[in-house]
């Protein structure tokens, strides 16, 4: 009887507790968007849903509120930032899974999760302090000057060559999920069964032959996949972005001049915002930040799953 | 011919897989030595021990944003570890529970969230009611980004564990929990221990959620219901300064950050083996 009890209270208590641990997870998850939408909804109030997404103007004088410049500003530095670290990262990834010496391998996988492991304020100062400076004396100054002199035309689209800007908030950004999208293709070409392998080399494959047909084409779900999911970790980066975009939100952007993201305009703003419909106007910034990533990142699951080979990932 | 082109290729493809290895090394191993080599001049007894100067003058330390870091950061272990540790025991121990898929989903939804979010949540939820920015809403903060790491490295770590001894544990009569409490847990400790070290260097890094929930304070502090600082905030605040003195300081910070958290991770790696 008394063993009984010990059961059954026991497993009844144990459950319960763990059962309230988990509704305060889903509880907070749902509170997170909940409070984001009701926090931003005197924006989308007062300007609507699409006018406050759609509209270029941000002016806290005059109470005009829009996101759209962030919007382009967040999917114009992430799209480029991931398009710069597809190749290397791919390559990194293919070198530490199938080419390098294991020992060599080993050691390059656990410099890459060292580097995945830097956090973004140390990325911004260094983005300061050597990239600006470089970027502007080697890369800015020589094209704006020689746009000057051969091509006019193209002075407005560069912009001023000042080093705080859009071209180096994304080479800073190519840089800090180069690790994190290398890591992800790494494990999913790990996956790929060795059978695979020894099959297109019993036909005399060359190496590189059995990477392109056959390693590839296996992995390619994990590793689309891992690349949507650095676009979501892009979208969401906010410290360096922040130090070095030079957070402007004027459009239309040029290629070296100041723009600004979604993140950087709430990192740089709120602390600062006077009044409610400013605060509003960035919790609703936040929100649209928030479909954002959960879009991105529901399509990385559709992609894990449709495209995988075989039974894929549980 | 064909033959030689196809090798030639081979020979080619080999080339360009270890040009963009090193295109992705390079540059990282080129901010890791100079964040060293910029760092380690500023590290001195003073850093550690004195608060900040007044702006523009020389000297002064970091001691209250080190102070900060560890006290925030275990706080938000505190609560993010106790609500991720219930979520991963609830997913692996008891997959017929109704409320393991809704948990699912969350827990990889809220990994994709970007963590200034968590900072305009907790802003919202706890310093907005409260009056005043604390260490507490930082906390809260690092917690929700804490839970969908350690949650899914608990399930994970727990899902290894053969099923012949749970039910080598329900066979001598015992009940699920103590199963749960004694057998389970116990032999999944490493696994647990390092989801929930990987969760506090991923979180001692992000100062994002920190700027608008712990705020900062240049006098050392341990009143979780006052603003206090942290590293990854100063270093932020330091190196758009306009004084030198606190950037050589922010580049201090910043090693001394790194050096935590590669220690961090090391005995999380540690703790997995054993």
């Amino acid at each position: 009887m008394k063993a009984r009890l010990y059961g059954k209270l026991g497993d009844a208590l144990f459950t319960a507790l763990l059962v309230a641990l988990a509704l305060g997870v889903l509880g907070v998850a749902g509170l997170l968007a909940w409070e984001l939408w009701v926090g931003g909804a005197p924006a989308f109030r007062a300007f609507g849903f699409w006018g406050f997404t759609l509209s270029s103007e941000w002016n806290a004088v005059s109470e005009r509120f829009g996101a759209w410049p962030f919007l382009i500003g967040t999917v114009v530095t992430s799209a480029a930032a991931l398009i710069l670290a597809f190749f290397p990262s791919l390559a990194a990834a293919i070198v530490v899974a199938e080419y390098a010496p294991r020992r060599l391998g080993e050691v390059v996988a656990y410099l890459i999760d060292l580097l995945a492991a830097l956090p973004s304020v140390v990325y911004g100062l260094w983005g300061i302090f050597v990239l600006v400076p470089l970027v502007r004396d080697h890369v800015e100054q020589p094209l704006f000057l020689w746009s000057a002199e051969h091509a006019p035309a193209l002075m407005g689209l560069l912009g001023p060559p000042t080093g705080i800007g859009m071209f180096s908030a994304v080479l800073v950004l190519a840089l800090m999920i180069l690790p994190y999208a290398s890591s992800l293709a790494r494990d999913a070409i790990r996956l790929v069964p060795r059978e695979q392998r020894e099959a297109m080399y019993a036909l005399g494959a060359t190496r590189w032959e059995v990477v392109r047909r056959v390693v590839l084409p296996y992995a390619r779900g994990g590793i689309f996949a891992g690349v949507v999911l650095a676009l979501a970790r892009a979208i969401g980066e906010t410290m360096a972005v922040t130090m070095l975009i030079g957070n402007s939100g004027q459009l239309p952007y040029s290629v070296f001049g100041p723009a600004a993201t979604m993140a950087s305009v709430i990192a740089n703003e709120f602390t600062e915002a006077e009044g409610e419909l400013h605060l509003a106007s960035l919790l609703a910034v936040g929100f649209l930040l928030l479909l954002l990533s959960l879009a991105v990142n529901l399509i990385a699951d559709f992609i894990l799953r449709r495209m995988s080979v075989g039974e894929g990932r549980k | 011919m064909n033959l030689r082109r196809r090798y030639l290729r081979d020979r080619i493809m080999v080339a360009f897989v270890y040009l963009g290895t090193l295109v992705v090394l390079l540059p990282l191993g080129f901010i890791l030595v100079h964040v060293f080599l910029s760092g380690v001049g500023a590290l001195n007894w003073d850093f550690f021990t004195k608060p900040p100067a007044p702006p523009g003058e020389p000297g002064g330390g970091m001691l209250p944003a080190i102070v900060g870091t560890f006290v925030i950061d275990l706080m938000a272990l505190a609560m993010g570890g106790a609500l991720g540790l219930g979520g991963g025991v609830l997913m692996a121990e008891y997959p017929e529970h109704p409320l393991n898929r809704p948990l699912r989903l969350v827990a990889n939804v809220l990994g994709g969230v970007p963590a200034i979010l968590m900072g305009l949540f907790a802003f919202v939820v706890v310093v907005l009611p409260m009056g005043g920015f604390s260490a507490f809403s930082g906390s809260v903060a690092l917690a929700v980004l804490m839970i969908p790491i350690i949650m899914r490295a608990t399930e994970e770590v727990l899902r290894m564990l053969p099923w012949e001894l749970r039910e080598a544990g329900l066979a001598l009569g015992l009940p699920r929990w103590r199963v749960t409490l004694s057998l389970v847990l116990p032999a999944a400790k490493g696994g647990i221990v390092t989801g929930l070290l990987l969760a506090l260097a991923r979180a001692a890094g992000e100062a994002a959620p920190l700027l608008f929930t712990a705020f900062g304070n240049s006098f050392l502090s341990f009143d979780p219901l006052g603003p206090m600082d942290s590293l990854p905030l100063k270093i932020y605040v330091y190196a758009i300064s306009p004084y030198e003195d606190w950037i050589r300081q922010a580049w201090g910070a910043a090693l001394l950050l790194v050096l935590l958290l590669m220690v961090t991770n090391y005995l999380a790696r540690r703790a997995v083996r054993r």
